[in-house]
Order: structure tokens, then sequence, then C-alpha cells
């Protein structure tokens, strides 16, 4: 796995299982697989990858059954929807905007880019 | 498990020494890395931890014992993956047969799902003077984890590696590693192990400058672009901008670059020790 720089690993690695629960490639109630599994997958230390799982239950995105390992929370879409949409407002929403205006796109255009995007 | 403790070691007297009063103490269930400049000493830690050399004074303990009496019970729990080696005129499986007894815990599927790791999986009948350096390393490091040994030392094992090898080395420990084992990694690829990592030992001139978990860089220190205001312990001019280290704020979090943790550190070992040792 190639991570990149400007972000700690356990957090890219949450974000991989974020963009697998949103694909539905993860289904809630579905197991996630177990640290070992996932870290020899992706060749990071386990102890990371353990990190990544802390994380991802203190969000309710995954929860553990005794025993049996992690699975996907019932509401675990609607939870990474929530904060990828603040995350995407607070930070690239801005430099988004930002080089759209440098560039001169005007409102109107961008609404008929996105609309077009949408019914791709 | 694995204690250092003030040892001292020079190789003759007119070199003086190259440890005096050392000491380091090693944990199970962590991926160490050791890293250090050239004739940092690092291979030759590695002899002292091992048992191959004796220190003048002080002591190498494994739970407690002293690795250089290499009592059966001491050497069959420590396995040692030397930078240059030579192995034998025989078949694969002749030597496996010969040393695995040495191992109690020696495992012929775990040997088998790490030869097939490295793409290897039909060697067993191979004769082993016939391979490369590269394939060499791979075998043995395969036979290595096989062992299953509670302490696993390994001296520039991506060396010679190939560049699909250095990912499949990456997964051989990912897979081959448990908490009752303690890895320990010299390099100066710190590209090729970064991630595999726990934790990070840097040496120099007989001393450790650091000795921390990655997850604990990660908390304290940001590797990143500077921004104005900020007061960097280590900045790297490039093209796009000066890079740095600086004291990690507001819960930022970004991936350790080893490379710039390792120049910063020798560039400047009290800063760094200062930002692990005061309160985040």
């Amino acid at each position: 796995m190639n991570f990149k720089d400007n972000k700690a690993i356990y957090l890219q690695i949450a974000d991989r299982i974020g963009d697998q629960i949103l694909a539905g490639t993860l289904t809630p109630d579905g197991k996630v697989p177990s640290v070992r599994e996932l870290a020899a997958e992706i060749e990071v230390n386990a102890n990371t990858v353990a990190r990544t799982y802390d994380h991802l239950q203190q969000q309710g995105i995954i929860y553990t059954k005794r025993g049996l390992g992690y699975f996907v929370s019932p509401d675990a879409r609607e939870t990474i929807v929530a904060r990828r949409r603040e995350q995407l407002m607070q930070g690239e929403m801005d430099y988004f905007l930002g080089q759209l205006k440098a560039v001169g796109i005007t409102p109107e255009e961008l609404q008929q880019l996105y609309s077009d995007y949408l019914n791709k | 498990m694995l204690q250092i403790n003030h040892i001292s070691f020079g190789y003759n007297k007119k070199a003086g020494d190259l440890f005096s009063d050392f000491s380091l103490n090693l944990e199970a269930g962590n991926v160490y890395g050791l890293l250090g400049k050239n004739g940092a000493g690092k291979s030759t830690l590695i002899y002292l931890m091992t048992g191959l050399l004796t220190p003048r004074e002080g002591e190498s303990l494994l739970d407690g014992v002293n690795v250089r009496h290499r009592l059966p019970q001491t050497m069959s729990e420590i396995f040692l993956l030397p930078e240059e080696f030579e192995l034998p005129q025989l078949t694969l499986k002749r030597y496996v047969s010969i040393n695995a007894p040495f191992y109690p815990r020696y495992s012929a599927d775990d040997m088998q799902r790490y030869l097939d790791i490295f793409d290897m999986g039909g060697m067993m009948d191979v004769q082993l003077h016939s391979l490369s350096m590269g394939q060499k390393k791979k075998v043995l490091m395969a036979f290595a984890l096989a062992t299953n040994t509670r302490v696993l030392i390994m001296d520039e094992p991506t060396n010679g590696l190939d560049i699909p090898s250095k990912s499949q080395f990456r997964k051989l420990v990912t897979t081959g590693m448990s908490d009752d084992k303690l890895m320990l990694i010299s390099t100066h690829q710190v590209r090729d192990i970064s991630d595999i990592l726990d934790h990070v030992v840097i040496i120099d001139q007989n001393r450790v400058l650091l000795n921390t978990g990655m997850a604990d860089v990660t908390s304290r220190i940001a590797f990143r672009p500077l921004r104005e205001g900020d007061q960097p312990i280590f900045v790297l001019q490039s093209p796009f901008g000066p890079l740095g280290a600086v004291r990690a704020q507001d819960g930022e979090e970004t991936k350790v670059d080893l490379e710039m943790l390792f120049n910063a550190t020798l560039q400047n070992p009290a800063a760094i020790n200062q930002l692990f040792t005061t309160s985040k």
C-alpha cells in the first residue's frame, strides 16, 4: 500500500476502510479483517493497524465482539459521510473554491460542471 | 527481554572503545529499527547482543541469561541474519533438515508460507550455491522466520534485494511477527522499512541518541512544509520551499519521515529528545 506523506499512516488506513464501507465492499455487521491479516496484507506494522481500529471504534464506525474480532457498525455509512462532509467543508472546499476563483470559473459554469458530473 | 547493561567494547586498544558504558533495553512484541551512520557500531552492537562478541565490561542478557555463555537455551531463541554470508553446497531441503533441529519451534508450514511470499515456493530441492546473493538472502530470511525464535536480528536485510522483494520482505515481517517475538532490523534503507517498525533506535558514537516508539513520534513531531511562525527543529530546503520537523501542534499527525528524523536527531539530539521528555 502506498501512503501519502501528509497524514499519519493509521489515519490513511482508516480512510481506506471508510472507502470500502462507502463502496459496499465492507457491509453493515460484516467482519473486518483481523489486525494481523490486514497488517500482512498492506505490509504495515500490526500496532499501527491496531491504532486504526481503535480510532474507528472511537468514531463508532466499527465495533468489537469479544473473541470474534471487529465488525462494521450498522450506521457506519452515515457516520463516515457526516465526518467527510465536515472535513471537506473545513479544508478542501476552501482550497477548491479558491482555485475556481483563480481561474475565473463562474458560479453558473460550476453548476453546469457539477450537473454534468452527476449525470455521467 | 534483551538487555544490554553498561557494556564497554573496542576491537583494539589503539582504536579506542567503540562502546563505553552503553545500555539498551529491548522488549518483546516490537519490531525495532536500529539506525546509525556508517561506523556507528550497529553491526558490532548486534554481535554483542547475540554473544558473537564479548564485551570487556558489562553484559548482554536474554531473559536474564548472559548471552556470552552461548547456552543452548539462548542460542535456540536467537536467529541472526547477517548482512553477508555464505551458504554450504547443499540443497535447501538438506540445509533445513540439518539446521532446523536446533530450533524447537521451527515450522515447516511457516517455511513454505514464507518461501511462497518470495515466489520461491518450489525451491526446496535447489542447490544453495547456485542461487544469486539476493535469492540466498530470501531463502535464509524465510528460514530465519520459520525457526520462530523469540529474537530475530537482521543486519541490512533489504540490501541486494530487487524491487519486488522489498515489498515481499515487509509482508514477511508483518506476517511472521507476533507479540512474543522481538525483531530488530539494522539498516540504512529507511524507506524500505519505515511502515513496519514499532520502535526506532538511533545510535552514534557509542550513545543512544533516540529510542522511542513510532506512535510517539507521530504524536510529537510533524514532518511537513514549513509555515510562517514555525520553530522547526530541522529544516530541509526543497525546490518547493522548506520542509521540516516541528513540534506537532493541535493534534496534527503526519506520516513519520524516518530519514528526516534520523538527520534531525544526528544534528540536534538534545532538541529532539526534549520533545519526548516534555509533556505534549
